[in-house]
């Protein structure tokens, strides 16, 4: 299979789903290290890209392209120029849509978020979800299930590693120490999101 | 002349922001400013694709200053600079200068003709004589 225009679709409008049924947690986990909008900013965000209709679109880049610009415009907090930096990164590294196109998409989504946000493994951000799903997609080999499935399991690892960590970037930063063994809700988030692509994709 | 934009969560605050640096202006013609500020009237954020809009309608050619309040402001402010057109682009400058104050200082500055790089300098000085004047 490949990520064609109809499962980013199904991917997104997942993931959608994800989002709006995680948003109190999201929003308590940002309570506790942020300022507490990460599940409502999200959510709006999501909201819109659901709303988007996939018919309207030539491909599945064009399609995530506007997703990424959709989440820009809508998120509000840094949640949306980096998600829409991951999506725009992601769009337009696609190509085919097969395991290499995918893994070539995750990598540049991955370059983008590091690139916007200044920031790197270990940090305490999305990024310690996102960089290992990357990783582990790339290493899993020629079959997208396998990667897909093989990266999810990872970015749940790396978030749940991220959580005894000190936050060096974000406005948890500002909490110093005590914003270890704190849950990171950026972490969270992306998981949610590679989980939703294993999900929806593997198998279809 | 150059151009300035206003990057902040509030959309209240930023043209308060605006409102008092016009309003402590005095004499002459002060430069375009533009806001991109708030998701909408009452809910807070920033938006890339805003700020993009409001840097091309203040460029006159002379460059743009744009400031910003905190966290996202800056990570949009720069995901605008992508939008541009690179020859605008190149001649935008997002600076760390205090909003208040040093919107105040770049306005008057501006409006002499000092270019983008001599106004952004004395933005980001714009909390010296306050800072002085509270050691003394």
């Amino acid at each position: 299979m490949t990520l064609d225009l109809n499962s980013a679709g199904a991917w997104l409008a997942d993931y959608a789903a994800q989002i709006h049924e995680n948003a109190d947690l999201l929003t308590d986990l940002d309570r506790q290290i942020g300022d507490a909008d990460h599940g409502s900013n999200m959510d709006r965000g999501m909201k819109a890209v659901a709303a988007l209709d996939t018919a309207d679109f030539d491909d599945a880049a064009a399609y995530l392209k506007k997703a990424g610009m959709t989440l820009v415009s809508t998120v509000g907090g840094a949640s949306g120029p980096l998600y829409g930096t991951f999506f725009l990164r992601f769009a337009g590294a696609i190509g085919e849509g097969d395991t290499a196109g995918v893994g070539a998409a995750l990598r540049a989504g991955l370059d983008g978020v590091k690139q916007r946000g200044k920031a790197e493994t270990g940090d305490k951000t999305m990024i310690d979800a996102l960089a290992p799903a990357v990783d582990a997609f790339e290493a899993a080999g020629d079959s997208l299930d396998t990667a897909l499935t093989a990266a999810a399991e990872a970015a749940a690892k790396g978030r749940d590693e991220a959580t005894p960590l000190v936050a060096r970037k974000g406005r948890a930063s500002y909490l110093g120490a005590r914003s270890a063994d704190h849950q990171d809700p950026g972490a969270t988030s992306m998981t949610l999101l590679i989980e939703s692509a294993a999900r929806t994709l593997v198998g279809r | 002349m150059i151009g300035i934009v206003v990057v902040s969560h509030s959309r209240a605050l930023a043209h308060a922001a605006v409102g008092l640096a016009e309003g402590v202006f005095g004499s002459g013609h002060p430069p375009q400013i533009a806001v991109a500020a708030g998701l909408d009237d009452n809910t807070l954020g920033t938006d890339a694709a805003a700020v993009s809009e409001a840097i091309q309608q203040v460029d006159s050619g002379d460059g743009v200053l744009v400031f910003v309040d905190l966290g996202s402001a800056v990570l949009s402010a720069e995901m605008a600079l992508e939008f541009l057109e690179p020859d605008v682009a190149q001649r935008v400058k997002i600076t760390g200068a205090p909003i208040i104050e040093g919107l105040v200082i770049a306005v008057v500055a501006a409006s002499t003709g000092a270019d983008l790089e001599k106004v952004e300098a004395e933005a980001r000085r714009a909390l010296e004589a306050k800072g002085k004047h509270l050691a003394d």
